[in-house]
C-alpha cells in the first residue's frame, strides 16, 4: 500500500532562497540549469562481483554491481537469458533512509531502470543461452545507493551500464550429455554482450523552472519529476512521472528535448569512461 | 616575554596527565574530556589541545559532533509541531526543543480562549535563545531579549556547526567584511543555520556562495582574504561594481 | 561448493606469500560520505568494508529511548555480490544478525552513551568486498566513522583475527584460511584501556595455542590501532580556528 510520504518541513524562507537562486538559471552551486554536476567513474570496487561500479555525481554515490549465475529461463521466454535489477537505498545515504526491505521508492527506481535497459534491448539476452529451454545465464544487476545528494536515477543508470558493459561471464564447459553447466569463475568467457548504450536523464519541475540534476536540497522542494530514457540510436526507451505535482503539455516537449540533447552527452560521457 | 601556545590534535584514546593546579577550559569538554582518575583524563573526540608555555591552561577545542545545545546559545529554529500551548522547534540537534506560548507572547497564555497557532505555525522559522538545558528533559527556548523571535523575511541557509566560527571569524573579522561586501545583515546561530537580509537580491546569490565558500574551505589560512577577493571578482561579474582602474 | 583443501602453509609462507604473524596490507579513509555523520571505509587485503555512523539523533520509534543513555543501534550485512562464488541474496542471513549484535558489543563499551540520554547512535556496516576479516574490518571501520562523527569514546576500538591453519597460529586470516583452516578467532580491543571487547573461536585450539594465539591478535590490534589514528590524524591535521 502506498501512502502519502511525510513530508520534511522546509521554512518557506529556505525555500524562497533556493528559488531566488534558480530564477536567476543557475543551481546553487553555481552550475547552469541544464548542466550536469561532473561525473566520476571508479570500476572493480569489489573484485569479488563478476563486475562492479562507483559512479560519483557530484556527492551523489551509487554503486552497481553485476553477478552472473547459470539458471533456468523464463518460462515464456525460454530462448532468452535473465535480467534481474534489484535496487536499495542503504540507511547510510541519508538520515530520512530507514534500515529494511527497499521501499517504493528503491523498487520504482530498479523497475524504471530494468524497463529502459530491457525494452531497448541493451542486453542481448537472446545471446546468453546455454542449453534452451533448460538453461541460461541469469544476470544479477544490484543497485546500492551509498550518498543521496540528488538524482539517483540518473547516476543509478550510468553505474548499471557501465557494470553491464564491463561484466565478464564466467568460463563455463556444458556436458552435452546431462546438460549441467561447469562454471569456473577464476576465469572468463568473454564480456557480457551489449547491444548499445542507455542512459536517463530526469527533469525536475522545482516552481516554474525546469533543471536537470538537483541536488538533494533543491530536489526535496520539487513538485515533480519526469524520467526519459535515451537509448544510443536517439529513441525513447522508458519514461516515467514522479511526485505530487504536474506537468503541462508544453513542460512535456521541452523535458523531451532537454533529454534528447543531454542523453546523448551522457552516453557519450560513458563511452569515454568504457574506452 | 613570549606567549607561546602549542597546537596539538587529540584523538579519542589519548591519556592526558593533569596537574591538579592546572585550569581545563574549552566548549564542550564535558563531552570531549573523560576523567579516568585522578590526574588522568582520557579525550574522548577529535579536538585540538593548546597547552599554554606556562603549563597553567589547557584548552581543548573538538572538532566534530553535530549542535548539542547549551544555555545562551543564539540559534535558528524551525517550527516542526505545536501543542496546546507550546511548539517544539527543529534546532538542528538530537533534541528537539520546546517554546512556551507563555515565553513567546510574553505573559500567561489560556489555550482555551486561544489558538496558539496564530502566533507561530508548524514551517516558521525563529531566532532564540536556549533558555534551559540539562540533559535530562528537552531544551527550552526563549525568545523574550532583544532580536529574538519570529524571522518574517529573509533567506535561510544551512551549513556544518562546527564551521560556525569560521564564518564568523576572529574578532568577528569574516563577518563583519561579508556584511560590509554584500550590505546584506546576518544572524548566524550557534546550530549551522544562518539568516540573510539583503537589500539586493544578487547580492544575496553572492552572500549564499560566499558562505558555501567558507564552509568547504573551513580549514584553510588566509581564508578571509580569498573571500573577499572571491566575492568581488562575483561583483564584477554580475556588473555590481565597476573594475577601477 | 569445498573443493580438496590446498596447502595453506609451504615453507613457513601462506598462500599470499604472508608469513604466520603477517597482517595484510591496509587502506583506511575517514569522511568518504557527505551525508552521514560520520563515515569511514576500511580495506583489509581485498576485503573491503564500508561504515557509516549517524548520531545522537532522535529515537524513532519513541518508546525504544531509554530515559539516561543513547541506545546503539548496529547493522551489519554484505552487498549481494560481495562474496566470492555466487549472489547472496538481499535478505538478512541469520549470521548476519548474529553478526550485527557482535559488532555492537564489540562498539558499545567504548561509546560513552551517558552523555546522550534519549538518543539513538547508528552504526552501519557494508561489506563491499568480502575475503575474510569482514567483521573486525567492520570494527575497526565504525570506530573511525564514530570519532568522524564527533561521537565521544574512551578509546578507538581495533580489531583483527587470529587462526590456526596447517598446524601454524596466524594472522589476519584470508577467507581461503578461513574456510580450509583449523580454527578462527576473531578479537577486539581498546588498546589504551587494556580492554578486550570482542572474542569468538570458531575451530578447536589447546589452552597454550589460544593463549599465544591471542598475544598474535593484540600485536596485530596494536598496528591497526596506530594506522587508525594516523589516519585520524592527517585527515584533520589542516584543520586551523
Amino acid at each position: 500500500m502506498s501512502s502519502t510520504p511525510e513530508t520534511s518541513i522546509i521554512p518557506k524562507i529556505k525555500m524562497n532562497a533556493i528559488l531566488n537562486v534558480l530564477a536567476k538559471g543557475y543551481h546553487i552551486d553555481k552550475r547552469p540549469l541544464l548542466s550536469y554536476r561532473q561525473i566520476d567513474v571508479i570500476k572493480n570496487i569489489s573484485p569479488n562481483a563478476d563486475s562492479s561500479v562507483l559512479v560519483k555525481l557530484g556527492y551523489t554515490q551509487v554503486l552497481a554491481g553485476v553477478k552472473i549465475e547459470v539458471g533456468q529461463p523464463f518460462p515464456d521466454n525460454p530462448e532468452e537469458g535473465v535480467l534481474i535489477v534489484n535496487a536499495e537505498y542503504i540507511p547510510a545515504a541519508s538520515p530520512t533512509f530507514e534500515p529494511g526491505p527497499p521501499d517504493e521508492n528503491a523498487i520504482e527506481l530498479a523497475r524504471v531502470i530494468d524497463r529502459s535497459i530491457r525494452e531497448s534491448k541493451a542486453v542481448a539476452l537472446d545471446k546468453l543461452v546455454l542449453v534452451p529451454g533448460r538453461k541460461v545465464w541469469v544476470v544479477w544487476l544490484d543497485i546500492y545507493i551509498l550518498d543521496h545528494d540528488g538524482n539517483l536515477i540518473d547516476a543509478s543508470m550510468i553505474a548499471s551500464i557501465i557494470a553491464l558493459a564491463k561484466a565478464r561471464i564466467p568460463y563455463y564447459e556444458i556436458d552435452q550429455v546431462t546438460g549441467n553447466v561447469k562454471i569456473d569463475r577464476s576465469k572468463s568467457a568473454g564480456l557480457l554482450p551489449l547491444n548499445k548504450l542507455v542512459s536517463s536523464v530526469t527533469i525536475y519541475k522545482i516552481g516554474d523552472v525546469l533543471v536537470v540534476d538537483p541536488t538533494a536540497e533543491e530536489e526535496a522542494i520539487a513538485s515533480a519529476s519526469l524520467t526519459i530514457a535515451i537509448s544510443e540510436d536517439g529513441n525513447i526507451v522508458g519514461m516515467q512521472k514522479r511526485g505530487l505535482g504536474t506537468f503541462t503539455e508544453k513542460e512535456i516537449e521541452q523535458a523531451l528535448e532537454i533529454s534528447l540533447s543531454r542523453g546523448k552527452e551522457i552516453i557519450e560521457t560513458i563511452k569515454k569512461f568504457l574506452s | 616575554m613570549s606567549s607561546s601556545i602549542q597546537r596539538v590534535i587529540r584523538l579519542p584514546g589519548d591519556q592526558i596527565i593533569v596537574d591538579k593546579n592546572v585550569s581545563i577550559e574549552g566548549s564542550n569538554i564535558n563531552i570531549s574530556l573523560y576523567k579516568l582518575s585522578e590526574n588522568t583524563y582520557v579525550i574522548t573526540t577529535v579536538s585540538l589541545q593548546d597547552i599554554g608555555e606556562d603549563d597553567k591552561k589547557i584548552r581543548i577545542i573538538p572538532l566534530k559532533g553535530r549542535y548539542i545545545p547549551k544555555e545562551g546559545d543564539i540559534v535558528i529554529g524551525i517550527v516542526t509541531d505545536v501543542t496546546l500551548s507550546s511548539w517544539l522547534v527543529d534546532i538542528k540537534s538530537p533534541y528537539l526543543a520546546i517554546l512556551n506560548a507563555s515565553d513567546y507572547i510574553g505573559k500567561s497564555f489560556n489555550p482555551s480562549s486561544e489558538n496558539i497557532r496564530k502566533y507561530l505555525d508548524v514551517g516558521d522559522v525563529v531566532i532564540a535563545k536556549i533558555a534551559q538545558f540539562d540533559r535530562t528533559r528537552l531544551p527550552i527556548l526563549t525568545v523574550q531579549d532583544k532580536g529574538l523571535g519570529k524571522v518574517v523575511s529573509g533567506s535561510l541557509i544551512e551549513i556544518e556547526p562546527i564551521k560556525v566560527g569560521r564564518v564568523i571569524g576572529k574578532k568577528r573579522s569574516m563577518i563583519t567584511m561579508l556584511s560590509e561586501q554584500t550590505k546584506c545583515e546576518f544572524v548566524v546561530g550557534v546550530n549551522g543555520r544562518i539568516l540573510l537580509r539583503c537589500p539586493d537580491p544578487e547580492l544575496e546569490y553572492v552572500a549564499i556562495l560566499a558562505i558555501k565558500k567558507i564552509e568547504a574551505e573551513a580549514h584553510t589560512t588566509g581564508l578571509t582574504e580569498r573571500i573577499k577577493e572571491f566575492i568581488l571578482n562575483e561583483k564584477v561579474k554580475r556588473g555590481l561594481i565597476k573594475f577601477e582602474g | 561448493m569445498k573443493g580438496s583443501k590446498p596447502q595453506l602453509i609451504a615453507e613457513g609462507k601462506r598462500i599470499d606469500g604472508r608469513g604466520p604473524a603477517d597482517l595484510r596490507q591496509i587502506r583506511m579513509e575517514v569522511g568518504v560520505l557527505k551525508n552521514a555523520d560520520g563515515s569511514a571505509i576500511v580495506e583489509i587485503g581485498n576485503t573491503k568494508v564500508l561504515a557509516a555512523v549517524y548520531g545522537p539523533r532522535e529515537v524513532v520509534p519513541r518508546h525504544e529511548e531509554q530515559v539516561d543513555r543513547a541506545i546503539i543501534r548496529c547493522r551489519y550485512r554484505m552487498l549481494s555480490f560481495s562474496t566470492m562464488g555466487e549472489r547472496k541474496s538481499p535478505a538478512p542471513s541469520r549470521r548476519e544478525i548474529e553478526l550485527s549484535k557482535v559488532i555492537r558489543e564489540a562498539l558499545e563499551p567504548a561509546i560513552i552513551s551517558s552523555q546522550f540520554p534519549r538518543t539513538a547512535i547508528d552504526i552501519f556496516v557494508e561489506v563491499l568486498n568480502a575475503d575474510g576479516g569482514t567483521r573486525t574490518a567492520g570494527i575497526t571501520a565504525a570506530s573511525l566513522a564514530l570519532a568522524d562523527a564527533g561521537i565521544p569514546m574512551i578509546d578507538l576500538v581495533a580489531a583483527v583475527a587470529v587462526g590456526k591453519v596447517d598446524g601454524v597460529i596466524v594472522l589476519d586470516l584470508n577467507e581461503i584460511e578461513d574456510m580450509y583452516g583449523e580454527a578462527d578467532m576473531p578479537v577486539a580491543a581498546m588498546p589504551s584501556m587494556g580492554k578486550i571487547t570482542m572474542i569468538q573461536l570458531n575451530g578447536v585450539l589447546t589452552p597454550e595455542e589460544f593463549r599465544y594465539a591471542l598475544r598474535l591478535a593484540l600485536d596485530g590490534i596494536n598496528k591497526i590501532y596506530s594506522l587508525q589514528k594516523e589516519t585520524l590524524k592527517k585527515k584533520f591535521v589542516e584543520v586551523e580556528e
